[in-house]
């Protein structure tokens, strides 16, 4: 595996090989992250909105945007350039100061939990740690932002939208919190790093049998309810709320919220990779050394977000099967089944890791 | 294993905080500065249903939610408690597994309860 970390230890050698102050080569450093986590943002935000239309069009059997590119490639780029020319519609009546933070809160969280994903050996930027409980505890930001956009906007949806949205996503925190929770029992530590590297003979799903099947299918449908979408999109269900938490933004304002969902999608995809499938780390099966050399030739960046990708294609393919629920059975499916099943199954794996009946 | 290996991560976190708080400010800007403007007291009022709204709307409502919130708040802290422990379990063995067993029962019994007394029922 090629250790990305060579580059950027080298780079930090030749910035202070340079003769410049240490504080200087850290900004410089700073600024150069600073950009590469703009550009994947950019980029996986446009790859994401192109993703989940060609995929639902599919699922309808029809082509989806065709027209602007080859196969409609630069749809995103038209549609992006749109909402950026679009006005920004004042109100009366909105907490201007709420209103207008609420973008903030909600890109902030989503950008802060980017830099923390493992993209490749050698490729992480924020590593506490306490890795994933940093990254559950930022999540919980957006939450915020998406309560505030929906109470700032003075409108009876808005409130609506947003309330549904905070008793989600509160609610599903905590399946998936334990799913997670799950898996560190079996691992025994919090730093994402690390959690990568115990995967390196098989990843956690194998290792961890049963009760981590169990727990990635909760951490799935959780992960499903947090990101707002398929069955449980109940915040922005359009014939009831028009579009829930953010019915009064207009142009780049609605912009936002759309991009953060997106990557908030890309996110908890990039977690479950993490916690379940390995992380950038390569299928590897335990004395089939052939097998783990050819594994090793694949980039680790590109099992990564090959991985993420197709928990992304399945959470959208979830979207466009599945009706949407009810608040009432949303609520009641959280915490009379979900929430018991998988404190159940954090007590299973307890035991298991406590008899050693593990791989 | 940072990206670089000279910076702490809390600097790390705060650049990628700036960097976001950085996007939505260009983009805003951008977007003020090119896109159109216009104001009429129409154009100004909460799209709801076509005829004007009545109220306010930040209002008190619906208590449902609020159980919910309360409930969450019990059981967040007790995940919050088990991250700890989960770090230490394989090290404890089987002593781990009975200190988080009563732990467990207690908590369960709180859900129990709250099922019981009709918390969880949505109406």
């Amino acid at each position: 595996m090629f250790d990305f970390g060579i580059w950027t230890s080298e780079f930090n050698r030749f910035l202070l090989g340079t003769g410049m102050a240490e504080w200087l080569a850290v900004l410089i450093e700073c600024i150069i992250i600073a950009v590469l986590v703009l550009g994947a943002y950019t980029v996986l935000a446009l790859f994401y909105i192109l993703y989940e239309r060609k995929l639902c069009a599919w699922f309808q059997c029809r082509l989806g945007p065709m027209r602007v590119g080859k196969w409609g490639l630069l749809q995103v780029f038209a549609d992006m350039f749109k909402i950026l020319i679009k006005e920004l519609i004042e109100l009366k009546g909105t907490d201007k100061f709420l209103f207008k933070l609420a973008p903030y809160l909600v890109i902030t969280s989503s950008v802060v939990m980017l830099a923390c994903l493992p993209w490749g050996r050698g490729l992480q930027i924020i590593d506490y740690n306490i890795g994933i409980f940093f990254v559950l505890a930022v999540s919980s930001v957006g939450v915020l932002g998406i309560l505030l956009a929906g109470w700032s906007s003075n409108n009876k949806y808005t409130l609506i939208g947003a309330m549904r949205s905070g008793a989600q996503m509160v609610s599903y925190e905590l399946s998936l919190g334990l799913a997670i929770l799950t898996i560190v029992v079996f691992a025994g530590t919090l730093n994402i790093n690390e959690l990568v590297m115990q995967q390196d003979k098989a990843w956690f799903i194998f290792r961890g049998h049963i009760p981590a099947i169990i727990a990635f299918i909760i951490y799935v449908i959780a992960a499903t309810a947090e990101t707002n979408r398929g069955p449980f999109d109940l915040p922005e269900a359009e014939h009831e709320l028009t579009a829930g938490y953010h019915t009064e933004y207009s142009g780049i304002h609605f912009g936002f919220f759309y991009l953060a969902e997106y990557l908030n999608l890309f996110i908890v995809s990039g977690i479950a990779t993490l916690m379940f499938l390995g992380g950038w780390m390569p299928l590897h099966v335990p004395g089939w050394d052939g097998f783990n050399a050819v594994m090793n030739w694949i980039p680790s960046i590109v099992w990564f977000v090959g991985k993420a990708f197709f928990i992304s294609y399945v959470i959208i393919w979830f979207k466009w099967t599945f009706p949407r629920v009810r608040i009432d059975q949303m609520l009641a499916f959280e915490w009379k089944y979900l929430m018991p099943f998988s404190l159940a199954n954090l007590i299973l794996m307890a035991v298991f890791v406590a008899l050693g009946w593990h791989f | 294993m940072n990206l670089l290996c000279s910076i702490s991560n809390a600097e790390l976190s705060i650049t990628a905080a700036i960097t976001g708080i950085g996007l939505v400010f260009a983009a805003l800007l951008i977007a003020k500065l090119i896109s159109p403007k216009s104001y009429s007291l129409r154009k100004a009022e909460p799209y709801e249903c076509g005829i004007p709204t009545r109220g306010h709307s930040m209002i008190q409502f619906k208590a449902g939610y609020y159980i919910f919130a309360i409930l969450f708040l019990l059981f967040d802290v007790e995940v919050v408690f088990l991250y700890p422990w989960s770090v230490v379990m394989r090290g404890m063995g089987p002593q781990g597994l009975l200190c988080i067993g009563i732990f467990m029962f207690v908590l369960v019994l709180g859900l129990a309860y709250a099922w019981k007394k009709g918390a969880l029922k949505w109406d």
